[in-house]
């Protein structure tokens, strides 16, 4: 109970602050381009979020365990037996670009 | 009486008053002449549903007929229709036509509900007033000036302005019932797991539920009679014994039939910063509800006000793994010039995302990245459950809770498109249902002095649907704001 507060503390003062550089790296984490102009708007928007975000961690969640589901359900298991059939040709007919049955993207190995 | 309720449209058709090729038909046409001016519907069928209509008229010849056939529905834009475009409001999937269809829309096709169309929304689930959409705005039918709410904007709209009798909706931080309320009609998000999620194209998993627009509390019953069931495809689908929702609504009660019926009343609902006219109204409902028998208790829900920062983190954090799907490889849209995968990556995202949902995917990737985690999302995980067991302690001594379900009414289109968290705090009301996954219910209770409507909403404890629905259509029974159709609309 102690010690957690005061490292709370420290990491809140620490993650404060979100910077353009943090914009920018969770665009490239995210794998979406933006420009110089749109990662300050995107950052000035994100601070009122943030803002806002911050009041939740103030509050005391000493022993309390996450949830993460609705309700007290463990994850239905079945038979081990194949079940579906090949669909390939009916999903790929929204496939942008596809050849004998692959997907086409740029190279990716030199 | 094409403008008339499921319930009386299902008496209508299956004593042969009506038939189901004139009503969709009919229905079809009021789409056609409404449609420019609200962007209700971002697809119409008109072939297939008249097909579909015509099949549903021989079934109610041949006595093979059930509650639902031949009565016309549409589908929020966000579930799989096999053959129909599913576009999410988005220019990702501006041409995907869906191969399958979801759940819940196998369930309402077999029930003999007729497709008419897919209706408009923020872009992947994601606002609350439907301004998002990529397809341009929905309009309030009750003022074309104002929004509609969101994000199942369209599916409110085309119900409010009697384009359908119903329509299917989801529900991760209010999406049902905040239009629902902004739209003068009543929308249900059921308990989560009681409808399969299968089809749906994901927002938030642990939080999206799909359910129900309609004009009363009964034919939101009716549709979930039809929408639920236990569903292989889904893990997170419950496997239940078959309820009928409606069991409650037909018992003669008297003239207290919400006898032994406890409301609570949070006082964290009643606070400044709702607009004086709902208070009003809602006080006026409560009364109602005293009338009819019901006592009411007063509680608090002290961890509530952290709903919506913990749905802030939530939310984004599922919406960015969700969303990583869309790169432009199997499905959707493919930017045009790019130089390497990496960029090709970036530029369709870019290029097919709108800002609120790219902002959205930021956020969450910042709270899941390394060194975060544990601050942010771990941390709202924990909130959620404080958030909840409030709910669970407030459940000893009350069997549902009442509220507005909007601190606002439809506010102008352009007014809260500036700040995000402005637009967010109109699901403050909302949220804390999504967080626990338990159902409730947002029905109109008046109107405020711009004549816009106002929205109640009755919260319940998991699996309580037959009870919020029951307390929402004593309510109706006693009332008439749920028969009221905009001037602009009226048949």
């Amino acid at each position: 109970m102690i010690p957690y507060p005061a490292l709370f503390l420290q990491r809140f003062l620490v993650i404060m602050a979100l910077s353009v550089d943090d914009v920018q790296r969770a665009a490239h984490l995210a794998r979406i381009e933006i420009t110089a102009a749109e990662a300050i708007d995107v950052q000035n928007k994100l601070e009122g979020i943030f803002r806002m975000i911050e009041r939740m961690r103030a509050v005391d969640t000493t022993g309390i365990v996450p949830m993460s589901h609705a309700q007290d359900v463990s994850l239905s298991l079945r038979e081990d037996r194949a079940t579906e059939s090949d669909q390939r040709t009916l999903y790929q007919r929204n496939a942008p670009a596809v050849e004998d049955g692959l997907y086409l993207v740029p190279k990716v190995i030199e | 009486m094409i403008t008339s309720s499921v319930a009386e449209l299902s008496r209508a058709l299956n004593a042969r008053r009506l038939s189901s090729v004139e009503l969709t038909g009919a229905l079809l046409d009021r789409i056609d002449a409404a449609n420019r001016r609200l962007n209700a519907f971002l697809t119409v069928d008109r072939e297939g549903a008249l097909a579909q209509a015509r099949t549903a008229d021989a079934r109610i010849a041949a006595g093979t007929s059930s509650a639902l056939t031949g009565i016309p529905l549409a589908h929020k834009d966000v579930i799989m229709t096999e053959g129909l475009r599913t576009t999410c409001g988005s220019r990702m999937l501006e041409n995907f036509v869906a191969p399958y269809s979801a759940y819940v829309a196998e369930r309402l096709a077999h029930a003999g509900m007729v497709l008419v169309g897919k209706t408009n929304m923020d872009e992947f689930a994601m606002g609350s007033s439907n301004e998002n959409s990529y397809f341009g705005p929905v309009r309030n039918p009750w003022n074309t000036t104002c929004v509609a709410g969101g994000s199942s904007g369209g599916s409110a709209a085309a119900v409010a302005a009697r384009l359908v009798p119903a329509a299917t909706g989801t529900d991760t931080g209010g999406s049902i019932r905040q239009p629902a309320a902004l739209s003068g009609i009543s929308g249900l998000k059921p308990t989560y797991g009681v409808c399969s999620r299968y089809g749906l194209v994901a927002f938030a998993s642990s939080l999206d539920t799909p359910g129900a627009l309609g004009q009363t509390a009964e034919d939101c019953a009716l549709l979930l009679n039809a929408m639920a069931g236990h569903d292989v495809r889904d893990s997170t689908s419950l496997d239940r014994p078959k309820e009928d929702y409606t069991r409650l609504l037909s018992a003669n009660a008297g003239a207290k039939p919400l006898a032994g019926v406890r409301i609570g009343l949070p006082r964290e609902y009643f606070g400044a910063g709702t607009e004086s006219d709902i208070a009003n109204a809602i006080e006026a409902a409560i009364a109602g509800f005293r009338s009819l028998g019901a006592t009411t208790v007063e509680l608090s829900l002290p961890n509530v006000e952290y709903s919506l920062p913990v749905y802030y983190v939530i939310s984004p954090a599922e919406a960015s793994s969700n969303l990583a799907r869309f790169d432009g490889v199997r499905y959707g849209h493919r930017a045009a010039k790019y130089d390497d995968l990496m960029d090709m990556y970036k530029k369709t995202r870019a290029e097919g995302f709108g800002a609120e949902v790219k902002r959205r995917i930021l956020v969450g990737t910042y709270v899941l990245s390394h060194g975060y985690y544990d601050a942010y999302y771990l941390k709202a995980q924990q909130v959620r459950r404080l958030i909840a067991d409030d709910f669970q302690r407030a459940y000893r001594s009350c069997d549902v809770i009442v509220g507005p379900t909007s601190p606002t009414t439809a506010f102008c289109l352009g007014d809260n498109t500036d700040d995000p968290v402005k637009m967010y705090l109109n699901d403050i009301f909302t949220i804390a249902s999504n967080l626990t996954g338990t159902p409730a219910i947002s029905i109109p209770c008046g109107f405020d002095g711009k004549g816009l409507p106002i929205g109640l909403q009755i919260q319940g404890n998991a699996f309580a649907e037959a009870q919020v629905l029951n307390v929402a259509h004593r309510y109706q029974q006693m009332t008439d704001w749920h028969r009221r159709i905009p001037a602009e609309f009226a048949p």
